[in-house]
């Protein structure tokens, strides 16, 4: 397989995650933001967003103001911001035309159905009325190519790849989430009032589809040191660190057998998804939270870095 | 009450129709299908054509526009090129004509490419002038004295040919260099089985599924190592380009690898592509790309489309280049009024299909009649593959007659003049119902140990009432073409 043709799977799967988790941050800042009175007001929880999301700095020098109405359309439309939900599907379709060989026809079908319906939405149209069913559609639409390719794909290298790019992008989606509002899970947290805390973790856990699941797990009121654990150690929760990892340590493993040699890629997801199973919450309090997930984030950047220099992705380098 | 569908009436001029006989009563191979026409009710053509929109979209059968607007992504800019639903049908007495005069030419362009870069005994034979070959641009230097394996140039033919009769067969073009289209061939026959299947039943139509297999056995058989030992690659210069889906389409069904330039190298024993693995030798590239762009060192310095040190490996026999770069001067416009000389000087015989009459302006006498019959006439720039700097006399203004006229005059070496042709009609399905349109033909053909050809091959066709450009960027369609069996 050509260096080029994996960076393709690769960006396709990343984007087409990126969209989704997207959707799913607006569709929580949305919620958070028709509650009266949450923490700094609903401006503050629409920065949240950007910065959960990666793209405040985008935000920042393409409007001076932070409304809700700016805010939506920057995530979902805007094609200044290259995370944009339109400006993803737009990548991932670009990265699937590129490698049209290389898909089954039920996923490209899939990806180009979404991104032609997409041609037709403007965000004039998205009403706050309308936003809701914008935002299951985009989540619909990314969990039918993921079925799509999962139900129909041949396992061989291509897949693999495909792998790694929506498992690193939902980890680096997940500790984002955790990072921006990190100061509201530790222990110590003074708490300021029961309604407005709850509605604060509600949001972390919705912007992970987690809020029902957390309670199958747990059994309990929202406890923040938990809500914590949930998202990064829990092996059963499917967007948390450690579940991405697992998914990740069986796709490098999978890789090298088709290769007949570990790469230091292979090296590098095993360190992490160590760390991950070996980790207890009250070390990661006592040595910091946002330090260990700053790390995270790091770590799981070089695994991009490390991925693309073992099999070529850049034909010119 | 429904309008009746089918346009009963013959045009009044001398068009010759390919379905209805001179007195309105379908030839014998239209008749089923004429009568299937008269009883489907216009909506559901309507019906079908949408259906067949959203196939071709829902694939991603697109090619791209360019604008020069900047604001705009290629995205936005994928347009369908429209599929017409009624089938062109060709009778196998149709088409063994075609098939011969198809193969008798291509065989004769290819010994003539040889020939002009050997010994040239062509122009020793006094048979065309020396300077209408040497001093083309499209002449390439660096193959002079280089044998591609099995002798042969062009691979990959699309002959286009028109026709204005019974048995009156032009070849309008020969399209031998990087030809493309066969994958709306393929394309639009996949959409016909799906849309019409009854007709399929009611017709014995050839096949023409089999071309990615015969491609890949036609590349094979020009590979420096054995066919099972061959890797081949498709070169594209990628996504953006407007052929792009068809270079994917060939590449995936003949299970090569699609490459653009940056994913290629060389060393001195061979070309590879940079895959996950590491560097993967390629024996038999199948460019999609223009011969100036294959190599900077040996063409233009500032192409980024290509290979670096290609033309030394391919001189060298490591790597077999298809088409071959230089193949493009047998479709010169220059060359072109000469093919029926150089048929007969290679194969000995007649050409079977004829050339559309041509005025060779460098002549005098033909340049002096040109000048006089502008408003009849198609006068060609020579050199490249077309569409600019062209006259259509009939439909130009006064004033675009005149300017010509200066520019003729100036430079007649590089024009040559044809009379327009009547070309032929076709039933089409129109805002109207169905009706005439004019429609043009490229068979594809393919040329290594043998001649392969599927029958049938690319029907575009001028849906503008009137009109006889078939080029997609005009307005013209395409259609599934059928050649039935006895």
């Amino acid at each position: 397989m050509l260096g080029r043709v994996a960076a393709s799977l690769f960006w396709m799967s990343r984007y087409m995650e990126r969209a989704e988790n997207i959707a799913r941050l607006c569709e929580a800042g949305f919620r958070i933001s028709l509650t009266p009175k949450v923490g700094g007001g609903y401006k503050e929880e629409w920065l949240s967003t950007l910065r959960s999301a990666g793209v405040f700095d985008a935000y920042q020098a393409a409007h001076e103001e932070v409304s809700g109405e700016n805010a939506i359309n920057f995530l979902l439309f805007d094609e200044r911001n290259p995370s944009s939900v339109r400006s993803s599907l737009t990548a991932a379709r670009t990265n699937a035309r590129i490698v049209r060989t290389k898909l089954t026809r039920d996923m490209w079908e899939s990806l180009n159905d979404t991104w032609i319906a997409l041609q037709a939405v403007s965000p004039q149209s998205m009403s706050n009325a309308r936003l809701p069913d914008f935002l299951d559609w985009v989540r619909h639409r990314t969990a039918q190519f993921r079925g799509a390719l999962l139900g129909t794909v041949l396992r061989d290298e291509g897949y693999y790849f495909s792998q790694f790019g929506a498992f690193m992008e939902r980890a680096d989606n997940t500790a984002r989430i955790l990072d921006v509002k990190y100061y509201l899970l530790l222990p110590d947290h003074q708490s300021v009032g029961g309604a407005i805390d709850t509605y604060q973790w509600e949001t972390i856990l919705r912007a992970v589809s987690a809020h029902r699941s957390y309670r199958h797990v747990f059994h309990e009121d929202y406890r923040p040191w938990r809500i914590a654990e949930f998202l990064i150690l829990r092996p059963e929760m499917p967007r948390s660190l450690r579940y991405c990892y697992d998914w990740l340590a069986v796709t490098a493993e999978g890789l090298s057998e088709r290769y007949g040699e570990e790469r230091p890629t292979a090296e590098l997801v095993r360190s992490t998804h160590q760390l991950l199973k070996q980790s207890e919450m009250g070390a990661i309090f006592q040595d910091g939270l946002h330090e260990f997930l700053t790390d995270f984030i790091d770590r799981n950047n070089r695994l991009t870095v490390s991925l693309a220099a073992d099999y070529y992705f850049d034909p010119t380098a | 009450m429904e309008q009746p569908l089918r346009e009963r009436a013959l045009p009044r001029d001398t068009v010759f129709n390919e379905m209805l006989g001179p007195d309105g009563t379908p030839r014998p191979h239209y008749a089923t299908l004429c009568a299937w026409l008269d009883e489907q009710p216009a909506r559901i053509l309507k019906r079908k054509r949408a259906e067949a929109e959203s196939i071709f979209r829902r694939l991603g059968i697109t090619f791209s526009v360019y604008t020069g607007s900047e604001a705009r992504t290629a995205d936005t800019l994928e347009r369908l090129i429209p599929f017409d639903l009624i089938p062109r049908i060709l009778s196998a007495r149709e088409w063994r004509l075609l098939e011969r005069g198809i193969e008798q030419r291509v065989r004769a362009l290819n010994s003539f490419l040889l020939d002009i870069y050997h010994r040239q005994e062509i122009i020793r034979a006094g048979r065309i002038p020396a300077e209408v070959i040497l001093m083309n641009e499209a002449y390439c230097v660096e193959m002079i004295g280089h044998r591609p394996p099995l002798g042969v140039f062009s691979h990959i033919i699309g002959t286009d040919i028109v026709r204005t009769g019974e048995d009156d067969f032009f070849v309008l073009e020969d399209n031998m260099r990087t030809p493309s289209g066969v994958s709306y061939m393929l394309e639009n026959r996949e959409a016909m089985l799906h849309l019409f299947p009854e007709l399929f039943a009611a017709h014995q139509v050839a096949p023409v599924q089999h071309y990615p297999e015969l491609l890949r056995q036609t590349l094979e058989a020009v590979s420096p190592v054995a066919p099972e030992e061959t890797t081949l690659a498709v070169l594209t210069p990628g996504i953006h380009n407007s052929a792009y889906f068809e270079h994917s389409f060939l590449a995936d069904q003949m299970g090569a690898e699609l490459v653009e330039g940056h994913d290629l190298f060389v060393d001195e024993a061979a070309l590879y592509m940079r895959t996950t693995r590491g560097p993967q030798r390629v024996h038999v590239l199948y460019r999609r790309i223009d011969d100036d762009f294959l190599d900077p060192l040996t063409f233009r310095p500032d192409s980024a489309l290509g290979v670096p040190g290609l033309m030394d490996l391919y001189r060298a026999g490591r790597v077999t280049i298809v088409n071959a770069p230089g193949a493009g001067i047998a479709d010169d416009k220059a060359i072109y009024s000469w093919v029926p000389e150089i048929v007969e000087f290679y194969t000995g015989e007649k050409p079977i299909l004829k050339n559309v009459p041509t005025w060779r302006c460098a002549e005098p006498e033909a340049l002096a009649y040109v000048l006089d019959h502008l408003p009849e006439l198609v006068v060609k720039e020579v050199h490249g593959s077309g569409g600019y700097g062209m006259l259509v006399g009939p439909t130009a203004s006064k004033k675009q007659i005149a300017q010509f006229r200066k520019v003729l005059k100036a430079r007649p070496k590089n024009y040559i003049a044809q009379p327009t042709l009547a070309l032929s009609a076709c039933p089409a399905f129109t805002q109207a119902g169905v009706a005439p349109r004019h429609v043009d033909l490229r068979p594809f053909s393919l040329v290594s140990d043998r001649v392969r050809l599927v029958a049938g091959g690319l029907t575009r066709v001028a849906l503008k009432k009137g009109s006889l450009v078939v080029n997609s960027s005009q307005g013209g369609g395409t259609k599934d073409t059928w050649v039935l069996s006895e």
